[in-house]
């Protein structure tokens, strides 16, 4: 018989959330560097690969990797002051202004983006 | 006892990256403005000790976090051990200094 009477619960999931997104941002990290990285003596290849961004499907997923960025850091902000400051009750409210304010600055992001 | 200072040494790489990554979300959100294209960036970047330094720092913290934080997730969800977790954890912290490292000082020189 297998019992996991936490999974499913919102800092179960918010838990999930910060693996996920930084497992996410570590794949990505190598593409982001090798395109600035052809600014040394490509910069043709390098305006080309810009230029995808300008695809809708393209702006989507920056959209996201903003959100993961964002939720990354205000998740991770909320565990260090988990840690090392004095305890709080309101873990799930701050888990969940994490998730809020990220996706507020990606939604900000995608309007300037469009 | 190593796991107490990978511990620690992931506290604080997340310390010193918060305030960069509100920086670079404020970056990205007003420099998108109008589109991005390599004239754009390095007018920003190019010769500015304060990018150079910042996103250097940045590139730094980041090697160290995610070599971190993968090695955690093999190590719980893969059940990776020993010598081949030490492999691949240096692995992924080279990759990511070198090409982090080679990124600033394409956009910064």
């Amino acid at each position: 018989m297998i019992i996991k009477p936490h999974r499913g619960q919102p800092l179960w999931i918010a838990f999930l959330l910060h693996r996920i997104s930084g497992l996410g941002l570590a794949i990505f990290l190598p593409f982001h560097f090798y395109l600035l990285g052809l600014a040394l003596e490509q910069t043709e290849t390098m305006d080309g690969l810009l230029r995808w961004s300008d695809y809708p499907l393209v702006k989507f997923a920056e959209f996201g990797l903003v959100f993961l960025l964002a939720v990354h850091m205000f998740g991770g902000l909320r565990l260090l002051a988990l840690e090392f400051l004095p305890w709080s009750n309101r873990q799930k409210t701050l888990a969940a202004s994490a998730v809020a304010i990220s996706f507020l600055l990606a939604l900000g992001f995608l309007m300037r983006a469009v | 006892m190593a796991g107490f200072r990978l511990y620690l040494l992931q506290r604080i790489t997340a310390m010193i990256m918060a305030p960069l990554v509100i920086l670079h979300l404020g970056v990205m959100i007003f420099a998108i403005q109008g589109g991005l294209d390599s004239a754009e960036i390095l007018s920003r970047t190019q010769g500015s000790f304060f990018w150079g330094t910042s996103y250097g720092l940045f590139v730094l913290a980041v090697s160290i976090h995610a070599a971190i934080g993968i090695r955690v997730v093999l190590f719980e969800w893969a059940s990776f051990r020993g010598v081949l977790l030490n492999i691949i954890s240096w692995l992924v912290f080279v990759v990511l200094i070198t090409m982090g490292a080679r990124a600033v000082y394409a956009v910064v020189a």
